[in-house]
């Protein structure tokens, strides 16, 4: 069941809002389109890394001289073959990346900071010849303890990963080296005198695992370097131009010597917005003189790509006995695997976000772990401090026999509050989403044995960023469309609707490609839930401009002013009476007389797309949990969130899904397992548990639509949003299930039948796990 | 690496018996063409059975089947006969990987690969199956229980096939059901694993049975004790309370990625149970 929440229709769209079948769609699904390991060239090399069995160790030397003479091999790169970069932060989607750490992470250099951690490439002519040449190189370690927990890695005498980490953020500085990266706080009003007024207080603890992005598509890349040094790079990624400038900055080559073409991706969900294989493909193919192919295996994407972050989470939350919350308070502790950068700021800022309060206080700390650097992963560190605070909101509405929905109407944040990480809110959409899940069919359905219902709520900021699309109007009258974001999860199909809105044309004529680097102006990475938003008003922009374009050719035809022409209804007109009689010209007669008036037609927008809006969710979940083995079973879901204005809403619907889907691992059975010696022991799908088709139910989704009014169509980004509330959604769904509130996830069977049982062992007290 | 596909099993005999380096039996492909290009194995030989046809049949035999070693789950599922006879036993080699895994995947091969948590072995197990081998100093037959050993270890000799498994002839009111415990639905490998077979009288009493766990141990185990906790009963109460305990006090399980010892244990009473149930009410309308 699909279902939509409409709010001020500011304009009847013609295009928007309908369901035309996806540019990309048929390849898809016959297997012509061609993902990151699908490109081939003549004379291409296989490039292997040789990745540390050791979670820290020092790198005391590198052999490579066997290696090097073995028929077949031709090129090895190790950390001499690149120079050290200073520390420097460069924003990348919505994480910060430093390319002292950045070069580390392509090919370590002091020490080994976890296990995968990559020592070496060699490309050789064969896959079996490059794995026995990673055999054949000796690598001297000095194995070291190691760190993977965050609360570990802050005590004192835990195993420092960086001998010069000063804690930043920290006055006066420490003057001894630590695990922590960095302290952040963030605080409004005043949290004591706020607790002081609180009729209820509930102070909780949560840990949560490392989950992975488990895009099914493996890291893979194609790179071709010239002899005159220029290069080509094909690759799956979220971000080509962010390919290009890390590689280029690796590497010490011009920006305009590398140009990188981003292949179909099959799914990033924030991991494919750094580079792991691009500079060491890159190194190995100037070095052999040859193209050079690397593709991660999952086993391989597992060990060494990044995750989101484990955390330890303490939340306090104070309310009056009507449910209205007077204090907030939060400590976050979030790993960032082997360098620092995790997402704990956002993680900080999101926290309360759904809520207008008075009182807050959040302080974060990024700690360095013996783990796969963290990466982008759907809303960065919002839905563990989320998952954290909603658990408690639903404790506190439990505690005070009030409805959680009401609970959350009486504290929801709308228009003008102050959030309470700085700005105040334009329109948002909470409120109504909330009113839709009350009303919602779900809500108020009866549930059955041993199951239980829980909701919570969600938000994420959304960015803009800079952008270029390139509209072309072709000879024949149709349209090409040139736009530079990676197209994750159905930006074609949009982008080609837009355009066809504004220039009164069909969809179908609209033919959407996404451009390499060399073709378009700067676009900055898909992440943020940026790219229907940022290339979306750049395509309205550009059809905007082309318009615009086709009002001059007109006048020029029709030998009378530019402001006697307009544009109605998909075509050029005279303006009135006034202007003469001219017969009305839509774009394929423009596109037949653009050669004789001034040249080929192009519309072009290249911004800095400001004014990305917030999206709020609210999702409802059903949870049945066997009482004899603790397995629990997602029997019902909805998803209701702020698409501002849902363009193709099948995308939207498709995205509200996949965040659910991924949303349920993460609460009920993903997690990293590691042996004593800090190696990962389920580096696949087998023992990395997603859930698979069969373990989720329909999910069903209801879109609200409150216009973001800095968007000419009201769009707001809605990637991201989909994966914060599930797992407090499902955490207290299970508490209703199970009689047993978790505070720890993955709430996997193990956990749940435990849990239980010392509840029955108690005599039925409450427990809490 | 050598491949070789004999169409006689006296050839493919030969072919294992005579390799000096590490050989291996190719059936259906699903572990061993993992375990290759993951670098588990580099066999020197591989010896494909699929082109054996004794191995790759379903015949009658004694009142009961005689299944080939390479037949895949599927065609046990699509076979005429046995889903009916053997439900639980179809159940659990079809409940292995994919519908795509199901079209390749062997039961002969489940056993060979010597996984503690392999589905079907206890299925075959609680049937009374018993295999028939072939080497170079000719057939034998051994029963299911008595092939592995611990895991990735089995009773066969160099050059030893397992060729087929006879499951006995029916009495009426008789059937089988396997459960296994997975954190998914699908796609996954048994955290606990229960197979029983059993046969009812005409008031419904159970006058024989036969009780298996995986992945609770060093190997799939037969639990003698669990069956006589329903021999000569209903499955009443007290005698499930008792069918409980004894698979309970079988497991001798291990802490891995996959559960925990005192879940395991909790579990696969939980699945005797329900298995024992399952199978009762498909021998009353057998």
């Amino acid at each position: 069941m699909q279902e939509r929440v409409k709010k001020d229709p500011e304009r009847e769209f013609r295009v928007v809002g309908t369901r035309p079948i996806r540019p990309d769609g048929a390849d898809k699904v016959t297997g012509r389109a061609k993902f990151g390991a699908d490109f081939k060239m003549a004379g291409q090399l296989v490039g292997k890394v040789l990745r540390s069995p050791h979670a820290h160790a020092r790198i005391k030397g590198i052999d490579v001289s066997k290696a090097a003479v073995l028929p077949g091999v031709k090129a090895i790169v190790t950390r001499d073959d690149f120079k050290d970069q200073g520390s420097e932060f460069v924003p990348a989607g919505e994480m910060l990346v430093n390319y002292r750490d950045v070069v580390r992470n392509v090919l370590a250099r002091e020490k080994a900071l976890f296990e995968g951690h990559p020592i070496a490439a060699v490309a050789a002519t064969s896959e079996k010849i490059a794995r026995e040449a990673l055999r054949l190189i000796k690598v001297d370690y000095e194995v070291l303890p190691h760190v993977l927990d965050a609360v570990e890695a802050m005590k004192p005498d835990a195993p420092v990963l960086h001998e010069d980490m000063i804690t930043a953020g920290v006055t006066p500085p420490p003057t001894k080296a630590s695990n922590v990266a960095k302290r952040i706080e963030f605080v409004m009003g005043d949290i004591q005198k706020g607790f002081k007024d609180a009729d209820v207080i509930v102070e909780r603890e949560f840990n949560t695992k490392p989950v992975h992005q488990g895009y099914i598509e493996p890291h893979a890349v194609v790179a071709s370097v010239s002899e005159d040094g220029s290069a080509e790079v094909w690759v799956t990624t979220q971000g080509h131009w962010i390919v290009r400038a890390h590689c280029a900055r690796l590497l010490g080559w011009d920006i305009s010597k590398i140009r990188v073409t981003a292949s179909e991706i099959g799914g990033g969900f924030g991991g494919k917005t750094v580079v792991y294989l691009e500079p060491l493909a890159l190194a190995l193919s100037k070095k052999a003189r040859k193209p050079v192919k690397m593709v991660m295996n999952r086993e391989e994407v597992f060990r060494a790509s990044g995750p989101t972050s484990g955390a330890n989470i303490w939340v306090k939350i104070g309310a009056k006995k009507d449910g209205r919350i007077v204090a907030g308070e939060a400590i976050l502790k979030y790993q960032a695997g082997a360098f620092q950068g995790s997402p704990v700021q956002p993680g900080c800022m999101c926290a309360f976000a759904p809520y207008d309060l008075e009182n807050v206080k959040v302080v974060g700390y990024d700690v360095v772990t013996n783990r796969p650097k963290v990466a982008a992963y759907r809303a960065p560190g919002g839905p563990i401090s989320e998952y954290a605070v909603e658990s408690v909101v639903d404790e506190i509405a439990e505690q005070l026999g009030l409805d959680p929905i009401e609970m959350r109407l009486k504290n929801a944040a709308k228009e003008g509050t102050k959030a309470a990480y700085g700005p105040k809110f334009g329109p948002i959409g909470l409120v109504e989403g909330l009113e839709a899940a009350k009303g919602s069919p779900h809500w108020n359905a009866p549930l059955g044995k041993n199951q239980g219902r829980g909701i919570a709520a969600g938000f994420w900021f959304n960015i803009g960023g800079e952008t270029t699309v390139s509209l072309q109007l072709n000879e024949d009258g149709t349209l090409s469309l040139m736009a530079g974001t990676p197209d994750v999860g159905g930006l074609r199909a949009s982008l080609s609707m837009m355009a066809a809105e504004e220039l009164g044309v069909d969809v179908a004529k609209v033919r959407p490609i996404i451009a390499d680097t060399s073709s378009l102006g700067y676009n900055f990475l898909t992440g943020g839930s940026r790219s229907t938003f940022s290339s979306g008003m750049a395509t309205v922009e550009a059809a905007r401009a082309m318009i615009k374009e086709a009002c001059v050719r007109a006048s020029k035809l029709w030998e009378i002013p530019l402001d006697a022409v307009t544009w109605e209804d998909g075509k050029v007109r005279p303006a009135g009476d006034n202007a003469g009689k001219h017969e009305a010209m839509d774009l394929g007669d423009i596109a037949k007389i653009a050669g004789k008036t001034g040249g080929p037609i192009v519309g072009y927008s290249a911004i800095t797309a400001h004014g990305a809006a917030p999206s709020f969710g609210v999702h409802i979940a059903d949870a049945e949990v066997d009482p004899e083995t603790g397995k629990t079973t997602i029997t019902r879901y909805t998803v209701i969130q702020d698409a501002g204005k849902a363009v193709h809403p099948a995308y939207v619907e498709g995205q509200f899904q996949g965040g659910a889907a991924q949303g349920i691992g993460w609460a009920l059975n993903e997690e990293y397992i590691y042996d004593d010696n800090g190696r990962l022991e389920n580096p696949g799908f087998l023992d990395y548990r997603m859930p698979v088709a069969s373990d989720l139910p329909m999910i069903d989704t209801i879109i609200v639509e409150v216009p973001n009014p800095r968007h000419p169509y009201g769009v707001r980004g809605v990637g991201e949003t989909p994966i914060v509330p599930p797992m407090a959604a499902i955490a207290a769904a299970v508490k209703r299930a199970s009689g047993v509130r978790f505070f720890e996830l993955p709430m996997s069977p193990p956990k749940i039948l435990a849990g239980m049982k010392a509840v029955k062992a108690n005599g039925g007290a409450k427990a809490t796990t | 690496m050598r491949y070789e596909a004999p169409d006689t099993i006296d050839a493919a005999v030969k072919l294992l018996a005579g390799e000096a380096g590490l050989a291996r039996v190719l059936a259906g492909g699903t572990d061993l063409l993992v375990q290759m290009r993951s670098d588990v194995v580099s066999p020197d030989l591989v010896v494909d059975i699929k082109k054996i046809s004794e191995l790759r049949q379903v015949k009658e035999e004694a009142g009961g089947f005689r299944v080939g070693a390479a037949v895949t789950g599927a065609e046990l599922k699509e076979h005429a006969k046995l889903p009916k006879a053997w439900p639980g036993l179809v159940e659990a080699a079809n409940l292995i990987g994919s519908t795509q895994v199901q079209g390749r995947a062997t039961m002969g091969g489940n056993l060979c690969n010597g996984s503690p948590a392999a589905d079907s072995v206890p299925g075959l197990i609680a049937a009374g199956a018993t295999a028939t081998l072939v080497g170079p100093n000719g057939r034998r037959d051994l029963k299911v229980e008595d092939i592995m050993l611990a895991p990735r270890k089995l009773a066969l000799t160099k050059g030893e096939i397992v060729a087929s498994f006879l499951l006995p002839a029916r009495p009426a009111r008789s059937s089988d059901a396997y459960l296994r415990f997975i954190p998914r639905t699908e796609m996954d490998i048994a955290v606990v694993g229960c197979g029983v077979s059993l046969t009812l009288d005409p008031s419904g009493t159970c006058t024989a049975a036969r009780v298996s766990l995986g992945a609770v141990a060093a190997r799939p185990l037969l639990v003698e004790d669990a069956a006589k906790a329903i021999i000569g009963t209903k499955l009443n109460h007290a005698a499930l309370a008792k069918l409980e305990a004894a698979a309970r006090a079988a497991c001798k399980p291990i802490d891995d990625k996959r559960g925990t010892v005192e879940f395991r244990i909790d579990v696969a009473g939980v699945l005797a149970r329900r298995a024992a149930l399952i199978a009762q009410e498909r021998a009353r309308k057998a």
